[in-house]
C-alpha cells in the first residue's frame, strides 16, 4: 500500500483499527494525547466505541469491562496516567484478560514534565501493580512500528489473554515518518470465556479472587507457566551490525534510533560496534544477550532514564564482561556525538 | 411474577457451587444482612421480565463481591469502587445486555464516587443497586461516606464528627442534581412494608433499562448486625427509626414516562462489520491509486542527507512547513523523518521541528548539526545559528531579521518570506515561501511536483491555491540571487 506521513500516535490508532480494536477508553494527556484525539474520531466511523473517560483509573476500569465482555479495546496514556492505571491492569492480569495499553512516556517522577524518558521501564515491563503477573512490553522505534506492533500486540493479548504494553518515548510518539499500513487483521479467535449478555456466557465469571490459598497459588503458578511461555516464544529484538562486533549497544525506542546513527560513524572510523536493540522488553531477549558474551569485550546499555534496563542487561551477561551505562533524564535526549564521545573515550583510557 | 414465592429464582444458582466449603445451600451473608433479601429481589424482577440470560452482575468489592456465588448470570468481578466504570464498558459492548451494578457504600460513595457520578451522568443505560448500610462490613466495620455523625465504628471510636469526617453523603440526592438519570429511588430492606416498595423499586429500575431509558439506581437502607454490633432485630429497628431519618426514603428522580427509550438493533445500531476495503477506507489510509509517487530529484552531493532545523514563533507555520518538506521529500522517493518540539511550548511561543531528508534510512531523528537551517524569527537565529554544520546554508526570514547571520564559513541566503506572503494577501503563507526559496537553492525538491502536490500538506482547499502561488514566488526571488 501508498506510503503515509503520520505521526507515530496516529500511526497506533490506525494499526488498532486494523487489527479489529473495538473499543477506545482513555483520558487526555501530554504526549499522548494525539491517540485518544485520532481515536475519536475513526472509532466512531467504523461503527466502535470511544469513550473519554472520566479519569485513568475509570478508563483502564472500562477496559477491563469491554476485554471481559470478549472485546479488542485499548487505552492509551503517558507515564502519570500509567502510574494510576496500575491497579487495573493488575485486576486485567489476574483475570486473565487480553487488552492493549499504549504508554508514551515522558518524565518523571511526579508531575515531571512532558520531554520523552524511558522512566517507566520498571513499571510496564516488571509489572507495576500489585501480584504476581507480567505483561508482554513492545517497545517501537519508528513510526511503522507503533503501526506494527500495535496490530501485534492485540495478537499476543489475545494469544495468551493477558495484557499487552506498547511503550514508546515522547519522540516516537510525536515524530512523524512514512508508514506503510499492512492489510487489516482481524483473525481475532473465539472468545467461549467472555461474559456477553448471553444464553451461552450466562455462566462465566471474569474475576480475579481466589479466597483459598492453594487456589491462588495454583493460579499464580499457571500465570508463571503462561510468563515461562512467552519467555520461549516471543522474544524480539534488532541486531545491528553485531556479527563482528567488538562493542555492543544495547538501547530501546528513541535511544536504539542514535545508537544506530552513531553506529554508522563509529564503524566509519573503523571502530567494530554494533547495536542490539530489544523490541520486546518482556519477554527480555537475555539468551541472545549471553551468546555475544563470548564475542565482545563490553555491551554499553543507553537509557533516557537513571538506569532500569542496564538491570535486565547485567542479569542476562552474568558478570562475563563489563556492562557499562549511560543515561539522560528529565527530558533530554542522547545524542550521536555523545554516544561516540562515551565509546571512544572508555577505549582510549 | 414467581408462581411460587418458596421456590428459588432461576436467575439464582439452584445449588451454590462456586461457595467454597460444604453449605452450597444457604448465602454467606450474616443473619439480619439486608443483601440476601435484594438480591432476591433482583433475581426474582430479572425472572419475571425474562432476562436472565441477558443479565450481566457486576459485584464490587465488599460484602457483595461473592455475587456470583449466587446469580444464574453473567458475572463481572470489579475493582474497589469501579464497577460503574466497569459496567459502563459491559453494557456498550453488548447495548442489548441488562447490567445490573450493585455496590456498598464505601464502594460507591467513597472510593467510586467519581465514577458512579461520571455513569450517572453520562447516563448509561445500566442499573446500579446501591446498599447503604452506613459502613464497611467486609473489612470488619469501618467508618462509610454514609455513617452518621455520632455512630461509632472501627476507625471513629468516639464517634464521627462532623468537623473531623464531615457530614454522611446522601447520594440519592446528590445524583438527583444530575440531567442525566432517568430513576433514583432510596428504599428499605427491613419490614415486609418497606421491602415490598423496595420490591417495586427494583423492578421499574430494572425495567427502565430494558425499555432503553438509561441511567437508574435504587438506594437501599439496610442493616449491618454484625458490622453495628447490635442483634438483628435492634439492627432493623436502627435502620427503620434512625438511619431513615438522616437518610428519608423516596423518590428523588423519576423521568421514565418522559424519555424515549432506546433499544438496540430498533435504530439501526446493529453492528455490521465492515470489509477490509472499507475499514481502509474510513479510516483514511492512502491507497495506491490515489497516490503519485515521483522519482529522487538530482541535486548535489551534499543534499543526499539533508538536516534541516526550522524555527521561529508559534503561529508561523514552522511545523507545517516542516512537515510540508517530509511529505514532499516522501513523494520524491527520500527516507523523511519529522520530529517537532510538542506541548505548552507550541502555544504561543517558539516552535521549531528537526526535519531529515536522505537518500538512505534515518537513524537518529534529532538534529543537533543542522546541514540547513531556517530561522523565521531573530531569537531563533541567534539560538540555532552556530550549530549550523560548516559549509552548510542559512535560510531566513529577512522580513523579520534585521540583522543578517555572522557566520562566514555557511551560505546565507536572506528571504523576505513575511512580506512576499503579505504581498500575496496571508502573512501565514510566508512558511511555503520559505518552501520555494530552499528548494531554488538547494534543488532539494522538483518544484512543479511540490506545486502540484501542494493539496497533500494544505488541507483546506481554498488556500491550496495561495499556497502555491507562495512557493512559486519564493522560487522566483531567490532564483535571481547568486550564491
Amino acid at each position: 500500500m501508498a506510503k503515509m506521513l503520520i505521526k507515530g500516535n496516529e500511526a497506533i490508532v490506525k494499526g488498532a483499527l486494523l487489527a479489529g480494536c473495538e473499543a477506545y477508553f482513555g483520558y487526555p494527556i501530554t504526549p499522548a494525547s494525539e491517540i485518544a484525539e485520532a481515536a475519536s474520531v475513526y472509532f466512531p466511523e467504523v461503527g466502535g466505541t470511544f469513550l473519554q473517560a472520566e479519569s485513568e483509573v475509570g478508563a483502564i476500569n472500562m477496559v477491563y469491562g469491554a476485554a471481559g465482555a470478549g472485546q479488542r479495546v485499548m487505552t492509551a496514556s503517558s507515564s502519570p496516567g500509567i502510574s494510576l492505571k496500575q491497579e487495573g491492569v493488575s485486576y486485567i492480569a489476574g483475570s486473565e484478560l487480553p487488552a492493549v495499553i499504549v504508554d508514551i512516556m515522558r518524565g518523571g517522577p511526579g508531575l515531571g514534565n512532558i520531554a520523552p524518558e524511558q522512566s517507566d521501564y520498571n513499571q510496564v515491563v516488571k509489572g507495576g501493580g500489585h501480584g504476581n503477573y507480567k505483561t508482554i512490553a513492545l517497545a517501537p522505534n519508528s513510526a511503522q512500528e507503533m503501526c506494527d506492533l500495535t496490530m501485534l500486540a492485540f495478537e499476543l493479548a489475545d494469544k495468551y489473554r493477558n495484557p499487552v504494553y506498547v511503550v514508546a518515548d515522547g519522540f516516537i510518539g510525536q515524530m512523524m515518518e512514512p508508514v506503510e499500513f499492512p492489510k487489516p487483521n482481524r483473525n481475532i479467535p473465539e472468545k467461549p470465556w467472555a461474559v456477553k449478555g448471553t444464553a451461552e456466557t450466562s455462566d462465566n465469571l471474569i474475576s480475579s479472587i481466589e479466597l483459598d490459598p492453594d487456589d491462588l497459588e495454583e493460579h499464580n503458578r499457571k500465570m508463571q507457566r503462561k510468563y515461562q511461555e512467552m519467555r520461549e516464544s516471543e522474544v524480539r529484538y534488532q541486531a545491528y551490525h553485531c556479527d563482528d562486533a567488538e562493542i555492543i549497544l544495547i538501547g530501546f525506542g528513541i535511544v536504539s534510533r542514535v545508537i544506530q546513527s552513531a553506529v554508522d560513524e563509529l564503524r566509519a572510523q573503523g571502530v567494530k560496534v554494533g547495536m542490539l536493540r530489544p523490541i520486546t522488553l518482556f519477554p527480555f531477549p537475555s539468551d541472545v544477550i549471553r551468546q555475544y558474551t563470548d564475542q565482545v569485550s563490553k555491551f554499553w546499555v543507553m537509557e533516557l532514564n537513571n538506569g532500569q534496563m542496564v538491570d535486565d542487561v547485567r542479569l542476562a551477561v552474568e558478570n562475563r564482561v563489563p556492562v557499562k551505562f549511560h543515561g539522560r533524564m528529565g527530558g533530554n535526549v542522547v545524542g550521536t556525538d555523545e554516544i561516540i564521545e562515551k565509546v571512544l573515550e572508555e577505549e582510549s583510557a | 411474577m414467581s408462581g411460587n414465592i418458596l421456590e428459588k429464582p432461576q436467575s439464582f444458582y439452584s445449588e451454590y457451587t462456586r461457595k467454597p466449603g460444604a453449605d452450597t445451600l444457604t448465602t454467606h451473608y450474616c443473619p439480619g444482612c439486608g443483601h440476601g433479601v435484594l438480591h432476591k429481589l433482583i433475581a426474582e424482577a430479572l425472572d419475571d421480565f425474562g432476562v436472565r440470560e441477558k443479565a450481566i452482575f457486576v459485584s464490587p468489592v465488599g460484602c457483595s463481591v461473592f455475587g456470583y456465588y449466587y446469580f444464574h448470570t453473567g458475572n463481572v468481578q470489579a475493582a474497589h469502587g469501579r464497577a460503574s466504570a466497569v459496567a459502563t464498558a459491559l453494557k456498550r459492548a453488548n447495548p442489548d445486555s441488562i447490567v445490573i451494578s450493585y455496590q456498598g457504600d464505601g464502594d460507591l460513595a467513597g472510593i467510586g464516587g467519581n465514577n458512579i457520578l461520571q455513569a450517572a451522568n453520562r447516563g448509561e443505560n445500566f442499573t446500579t443497586f446501591f446498599v447503604n448500610n452506613a459502613i464497611y462490613g467486609m473489612t470488619g466495620g469501618q467508618m462509610a461516606p454514609t455513617t452518621l455523625i455520632g455512630q461509632t465504628t472501627t476507625t471513629t471510636p468516639r464517634g464521627r464528627t462532623h468537623e473531623n469526617e464531615g457530614y454522611p453523603l446522601r447520594v440519592a440526592e446528590l445524583l438527583a442534581t444530575l440531567e442525566a438519570p432517568v430513576y433514583l429511588e432510596r428504599v428499605l430492606i427491613g419490614d415486609p412494608k418497606y421491602t415490598m416498595k423496595a420490591r417495586k423499586a427494583v423492578r421499574k429500575a430494572i425495567k427502565a433499562q430494558i425499555e432503553g431509558k438509561g441511567f437508574s439506581m435504587v438506594e437501599a437502607l439496610s442493616a449491618c448486625p454484625l458490622g453495628w454490633k447490635m442483634d438483628p432485630v435492634d439492627a432493623k429497628n436502627w435502620v427503620q427509626d434512625v438511619l431513615v431519618k438522616y437518610f428519608p426514603l423516596g423518590v428523588t428522580r423519576d423521568n421514565i414516562s418522559e424519555v424515549e427509550g432506546y433499544v438496540p438493533g430498533e435504530n439501526g445500531n446493529g453492528r455490521k462489520p465492515l470489509s477490509d476495503r472499507e475499514l481502509v477506507k474510513k479510516i483514511d489510509i492512502p491507497s495506491d491509486e490515489t497516490t503519485t509517487t515521483y522519482p529522487l530529484p538530482e541535486a548535489e552531493d551534499r543534499y543526499k542527507h539533508s538536516e534541516i532545523k526550522i524555527a521561529g514563533f508559534g503561529g508561523q507555520g514552522v511545523l507545517s512547513l516542516g512537515v510540508g518538506l517530509s511529505q514532499m521529500g516522501m513523494l520524491q522517493q527520500y527516507h523523511v523523518s519529522w520530529l517537532p518540539s510538542y506541548g505548552p511550548e507550541m502555544r504561543g511561543g517558539t516552535a521549531h521541528c528537526h526535519v531529515k531528508l536522505s537518500h538512505n534510512p534515518i537513524g537518529a531523528p534529532l538534529i543537533e548539526k543542522p546541514t540547513i537551517l531556517v530561522p523565521m524569527n531573530k531569537p531563533s537565529l541567534y539560538k540555532f545559528e552556530d550549530s549550523v554544520v560548516e559549509g552548510g546554508d542559512i535560510f531566513y526570514n529577512s522580513s523579520l531579521i534585521d540583522t543578517p547571520p555572522k557566520r562566514s564559513d555557511v551560505n546565507v541566503y536572506p528571504v523576505d518570506a513575511t512580506e512576499i506572503a503579505d504581498g500575496l494577501g496571508n502573512t501565514k503563507a510566508a512558511n511555503m515561501v520559505m518552501l520555494g526559496a530552499i528548494i531554488a537553492k538547494t534543488g532539494l525538491l522538483d518544484k512543479e511536483a511540490v506545486i502540484t502536490e501542494m493539496k497533500q500538506i494544505i488541507k483546506k482547499e481554498k488556500y491550496v491555491e495561495l499556497n502555491q502561488n507562495a512557493v512559486q514566488a519564493g522560487f522566483d526571488a531567490l532564483q535571481s540571487v547568486s550564491g
